[in-house]
């Protein structure tokens, strides 16, 4: 029998995983103007996410969660890679990655 | 039983604190080692829920590639990241309202529900008994989940294609192969052909010359032409 379940409730997991989203969430407002935070923020609110799916698939001793974990780790790496890549971009252009100074596109 | 729940939380506390200081750390290079410091203890937390697999692909995928891209963008960029903090005190309460309010939503949801007693039934792919986590991954996720396996190859592509396409800079030092210049030279514009006296040197016949000078590019092109109408 997998360990887990048994050995740690999944109340104690899904309490960790929201107050890791909550965090996530406040260094979003916490740091408005810093991109580069805004997105390790995200990967901590994928990374509670991350712990949910794990947690429920301990539980239910249901693999399915895990394999979905597995996804939503895919596209965290693909985000950070294409996220970081606009930020280079943005900063060869205009030298700041002031997230207030994005007004290049608005009409 | 108690040693692994005093190990939880171990983890989930050096995990949470960890976390807290990502955001607020003024350094954001201080940020990214508290994230990967994060993700290990994260990895802990999944190694004591039996996903042993996941545990490593997070220390392998994340603190090997995402937290060292993140450390490597911000020491690239010489961005003055003390002015980028200037709004903290203002944001902070906006941030721990919101942030309050979605923890009380959520543990209002964590205090009051149990699982559906149909729920054991629902299963998608049920943990195989005696069997490696890595292996039961592998039999399901190439199986029942091939389509998403390789939808993620795709993101994966695309993501990488992306990044290439952005930041790639065209740069007028780099050396490439131009195949119209290739092909429209001649031989007449590299190569003389001498019948010199056996035993002289190129001193004597008069055609030592020193090495011509590089034209630049651009001219090259439009010399096979300049040769014709010499000709006529």
């Amino acid at each position: 029998m997998p360990m887990g379940a048994s050995v740690v409730g999944l109340g104690h997991y899904l309490t960790v995983g929201a107050i890791l989203l909550v965090l996530g969430v406040f260094g979003i407002f916490l740091n408005r103007k810093n991109v580069i935070v805004i997105l390790m923020s995200i990967e901590l609110i994928l990374l509670a996410v991350n712990i949910n799916f794990v947690a429920f698939s301990s539980a239910l001793n249901d693999l399915a969660g895990q394999v979905f974990a597995m996804f939503v780790l895919t596209v965290a790496a693909a985000e950070a890679a294409i996220g970081l890549a606009i930020v280079v971009v943005y900063f060869r252009n205009r030298g700041s990655i002031q997230v207030e100074d994005v007004n290049l596109m608005k009409g | 039983m108690s040693f692994a729940s005093l190990f939880f939380d171990l983890f989930s506390l050096i995990l949470l604190g960890s976390a807290a200081m990502v955001v607020t750390s003024r350094n954001p290079v201080h940020s990214v080692l508290f994230l990967i410091l994060a993700f290990f203890n994260a990895a802990a937390l999944f190694l004591i829920a039996g996903a042993e697999f996941l545990a490593m692909i997070l220390v392998i995928v994340y603190v090997g590639a995402v937290a060292v891209l993140f450390l490597f963008v911000v020491m690239m960029l010489d961005v003055n990241f003390a002015e980028l903090r200037d709004g903290f005190q203002r944001y902070a309460p906006v941030g721990a309202t919101i942030g309050a309010v979605l923890f009380f939503e959520l543990l209002s949801v964590l205090l009051g529900w149990e699982f559906s007693p149909g729920s054991k039934i629902v299963r998608l792919s049920t943990i195989p008994e005696n069997v490696q986590n890595t292996r039961a991954i592998g039999q399901v996720l190439y199986t029942q989940y091939f389509f998403l396996f390789q939808l993620s190859g795709l993101i994966l592509l695309v993501a990488m294609i992306g990044a290439i396409v952005l930041t790639h800079r065209d740069r007028s030092v780099a050396k490439r192969q131009n195949i119209t210049r290739q092909q429209s030279r001649l031989v007449g514009d590299t190569l003389e052909i001498l019948t010199p006296r056996i035993g002289a040197g190129v001193q004597e016949l008069g055609i030592y010359r020193p090495k011509p000078i590089p034209e630049p590019v651009h001219h090259a092109l439009a010399a096979p032409h300049e040769h014709a109408h010499e000709d006529h």
